[in-house]
């Protein structure tokens, strides 16, 4: 089964932590990175560009608008994603808990919904 | 304050011990003729509410206990009676608290059938995953969404494995009873194994140099002595409080000022709980004479080994290699022989340390199994090995989820490569 971890940033223990403290954490993903490889969990995964930077697409009174900003305001935005292949949801959850992110905010375990046929159709 | 509140908070109060310390007594008493642990627990929780009505008003009864037993078995019955609705309960509750109130004086010791309901959530039949949990809500009352957390499992799936095993038991004739351990050690082993799971949740080292529990120590414990003291007789659960109190007495050295991790090597061992390892050393020679060494005595005399050098000598690294050879006979673990490997590497060197980890390489289960990559790091860095030092901490940093041991490998990894960076 694959499972999203969706790494979510709270700003404010962010903005809190010493510059040391944010390059570790660069460190520390990577080694989360390289670990998930060699598991053989590793899909693929990226970090996002910062929150304020997104735009958001809504339908408001019929009419399609785009704001700045991300679609909903608050200190914990998502920062990235990884996708991985586990047997389970608990071998799942281990790799969250293992995520270097979880100081920083939280990360959300979401199993990928298998739609048959779906993933065929590129080409 | 008014003299009602005080009453209240006293009622509160008298409530809130009575929850803790007979709760494990209460369910087993009151499932131990249906085995049916989903009623009793629904029914206690509604003597808890109404002792929490009726004390305020009336004072606190002579034996809290037994007014709970009386009260939860008087709702287990309007439950039966009622089909397990409870519609109209309310109106009841008056009168129910009056009869309840002419009921003190029959008062009787109530029986400790816990290490009964102990056996029966450690079954054979009760899936290994349930039976640590069903313990800790059966026995101490905890809330599944917080024994959900401690094993690392959705509150959901906490949820249906709790009610699978109760359904099993009330079903499948799990029995109420205790086992004959002479003609059935194992299940000794199984209850013993599930209080050790308790007190490990958290644990990123299996050395137990660095236990970060996510809260349920002390409850460990708890089970820890109560089997203990209902199995006198016996010298494993004695190792296995043992070997707890052990590590637990390390606790105030696991951290720097700063909150980093010190490994036990680099502890201090005046920050050492010397009452808990005091406690541990009894148990240990309480046990041991009985001539019946098991994996629990083993481990708590490999404990006992590491803190001996609080009295000032050098660790006898020997006795502890010669303590996991046998470990290793006994379990046969992986934890074990990495363990083992570890302590050769101090007594003959890190080199022979990698040659006893060779004979794990090839595992799969290392593949995501943290401590390992943090003892080959360790061997690695200590027998000049560079590159595959480098290559090992950056796998332990990766499986870690201690941000405080993290951080301790980071450093020893950016140490490493200052250092071979000349």
């Amino acid at each position: 089964m694959q499972y999203m971890l969706l790494i979510i940033g709270n700003a404010d223990l962010v903005a809190a932590a010493k510059a040391e403290d944010m390059q570790a954490l660069m460190g520390a993903f990577m080694a989360y990175t390289k670990a998930m490889q060699a598991a053989g969990v590793y899909v693929h995964g990226n970090p996002l560009k910062p929150a304020p930077t997104a735009s958001t697409v809504r339908l408001k009174d019929g009419q399609t608008r785009v704001l700045d900003g991300p679609y909903a305001e608050s200190r914990e935005q998502l920062g990235g994603y990884f996708l991985i292949e586990a047997p389970d949801r608990a071998t799942a959850l281990d790799w969250a808990a293992r995520c270097p992110g979880v100081p920083y905010g939280a990360v959300e375990v979401r199993e990928i919904e298998v739609i048959p046929g779906h993933n065929d159709r590129a080409g | 304050m008014p003299a009602d509140d005080l009453t209240g908070l006293e009622a509160g109060r008298a409530a809130e011990n009575a929850a803790r310390h007979s709760y494990g007594k209460l369910i087993a008493c009151l499932a131990a003729q249906t085995r049916d642990l989903a009623e009793a627990e629904d029914a206690l929780a509604e003597a808890f509410a109404l002792a929490l009505k009726a004390w305020p008003q009336n004072g606190v009864p002579a034996s809290p206990e037994a007014w709970l037993l009386t009260a939860a078995r008087r709702r287990a019955t309007d439950f039966a009676r009622r089909g397990r609705t409870r519609k109209d309960a309310v109106p009841r509750l008056s009168t129910m608290i009056e009869e309840l109130q002419a009921d003190e004086t029959a008062e009787r010791p109530i029986p400790d059938d816990r290490l009964r309901l102990i056996f029966a959530c450690a079954h054979p039949a009760i899936e290994p995953a349930a039976r640590a949990p069903l313990m800790l809500q059966t026995v101490l009352g905890l809330d599944a969404a917080d024994i959900a957390s401690a094993f690392l499992v959705s509150p959901a799936a906490m949820g249906q494995r709790l009610v699978r095993a109760k359904r099993k038991i009330r079903d499948a004739g799990v029995p109420f009873s205790e086992p004959d351990l002479e003609t059935a050690p194992e299940r000794l082993d199984a209850v013993l194994e599930a209080v050790y799971a308790v007190f490990t949740q958290g644990w990123s080292d299996p050395a137990g140099a660095d236990p970060k529990s996510r809260g349920l120590v002390e409850e460990a414990l708890f089970l820890g002595r109560l089997i203990a003291e209902l199995l006198p007789a016996e010298p494993e659960p004695k190792g296995l409080l043992a070997l707890m109190l052990y590590a637990h007495a390390r606790r105030g050295a696991r951290r720097d000022g700063e909150g980093r991790f010190v490994a036990l090597d680099a502890q201090d061992s005046g920050l050492w709980d010397t009452p808990l390892i005091d406690q541990a050393e009894t148990l240990m020679m309480a046990a041991l004479p009985r001539g019946r060494i098991g994996r629990f005595q083993i481990e708590a005399a490999i404990q006992s080994a590491h803190v001996h050098r609080r009295l000032g000598g050098p660790t006898d690294w020997g006795a502890i290699v010669a303590l996991y050879d046998s470990l290793l006979a006994v379990t046969g673990s992986v934890v074990a022989a990495l363990n083992r490997a570890l302590a050769l590497s101090r007594r003959d060197g890190a080199e022979a340390g990698l040659v006893a980890l060779e004979d794990l390489a090839g595992d799969a289960r290392l593949l995501d199994y943290q401590p390992y990559w943090a003892a080959r790091a360790d061997l690695c860095d200590r027998a000049g090995r560079v590159a595959e030092a480098e290559e090992a901490y950056e796998r332990a940093i990766g499986l870690e989820a201690d941000p405080a041991v993290r951080v301790s490998l980071q450093d020893r990894l950016a140490s490493l490569m200052g250092r071979s960076a000349f």
